[in-house]
């Protein structure tokens, strides 16, 4: 094992490969379900789950959560939540296959772990608030919409990488 | 003739099944391609890593030739896939917030979820984060809908929006990428290297 520990923590697939891979996975998961993949779908049906055993009047009375709750079957019960306990799953596999399965924070050696935390908590916060209005994520709007030719797509991909390019300058000192 | 299951050629028990197995692939190449390291994601907006770029316009064409080949080879009825409505106002406004997110965070869902996986504390901030995210998002809905709701075009393809018929998009979709791909090989030589 650690000839994989040493050598190979930063080896990854050429990105080509990786890409063309990922270009066939997605080939196979319209040609079974019609659909593409996804993830933030996986995260809100975690809380409507989540709030519905601990408030169920809130999330029937919300306008939004509401949506997601049907009679006689768990809103967990999706087939985004399948999808993503294996991808738990998968990417666990391939990293402790390179030695890279560890606990740690990862960050640029200019800034602290703190800081680092903070970011990632008003990052996630931001693009989960995104990924609710724009109905889907960079996996679920944007790869999965661009395979279909779907406008809303190439909107998604463009604003995101778009807004990314915009505001990077701004939080450089975290990355560079 | 696919797709299968909404054609029922495979009964729906199998739904969570393939469910699982296509997610178990998805998770393995998106970490065996970098995607669990924020800083390689970051990357991308600094100019120092190209590997988003990389692998999602890869997969991106790859999917759009393959799909489009199995609907003219009559194994796939184009018809019958997902096309996600085009709500105009609020796939704008959800994208450019998710690219501050991305650039802040480091992530995405998807790679958030592949870093935890792998142990990564960062991510699994982010994680937390992205669920504070649906909550704050449901408990504004109720001033959101308006935005939320507006300009739905529907089903939309870019056939339907800028008269491109899916042949052309993939093959100008397909020149871009090989042009970004060799732009960004040579704009690398330029860039400082960022050690992660």
């Amino acid at each position: 094992m650690s000839y994989w520990n040493e050598d190979h923590q930063h080896t990854y697939w050429n990105p080509y490969f990786g890409g063309f891979m990922l270009g066939l996975l997605l080939i196979f998961t319209f040609y079974m379900t019609g659909r593409g993949i996804g993830a933030s779908g996986a995260m809100k049906s975690t809380v409507v789950f989540a709030l519905y055993e601990v408030a169920p009047k809130h999330v029937e009375k919300s306008a939004y959560y509401s949506r997601f709750v049907e009679e006689d079957k768990s809103p967990l019960n999706t087939w985004l939540i399948f999808e993503v306990l294996g991808a738990i799953g998968g990417a666990f596999l391939s990293g402790a296959l390179s030695g890279r399965a560890k606990f740690k924070i990862q960050h640029s050696p200019k800034i602290s772990s703190k800081r680092r935390l903070a970011f990632a908590l008003v990052g996630g916060i931001l693009f989960g608030f995104g990924s609710q209005m724009a109905r889907g994520c960079t996996s679920g709007a944007a790869l999965s919409g661009l395979s279909v030719m779907a406008t809303a797509g190439f909107i998604t991909m463009l604003t995101i990488f778009g807004s990314g390019y915009l505001v990077a300058y701004f939080f450089r000192k975290n990355w560079i | 003739m696919g797709p299968l299951i909404p054609h029922e050629l495979l009964s729906p028990e199998w739904n969570n099944v393939i469910a699982l197995i296509i997610g178990i692939a998805f998770g393995y190449l998106m970490e065996a391609s970098g995607f669990s390291s924020s800083r390689k994601l970051a990357g991308v907006f600094y100019g120092y890593d190209f590997t988003v770029l990389r692998v999602f316009f890869t997969a991106a064409v790859v999917s759009m030739i393959g799909i489009l080949y199995l609907s003219k080879l009559g194994y796939l009825n184009f018809d019958d896939l997902y096309i996600q409505p085009t709500y105009v106002d609020s796939a704008i406004i959800g994208g450019v917030i998710m690219g501050v997110g991305f650039v802040a965070g480091g992530f995405c869902p998807g790679t958030s979820l592949c870093a935890a996986a792998i142990g990564k504390i960062d991510g699994m901030v982010f994680i937390l984060g992205l669920m504070l995210g649906v909550v704050i998002f449901s408990e504004m809905f109720p001033w959101l809908e308006g935005i939320f709701n507006a300009h739905n075009l529907g089903g939309v393809t870019l056939e339907d929006t800028l008269g491109l018929s899916n042949e052309w998009t993939t093959a100008i979709f397909a020149i871009i990428a090989v042009v970004a791909f060799y732009g960004t090989t040579i704009l690398g030589r330029y860039i400082r290297n960022v050690r992660y």
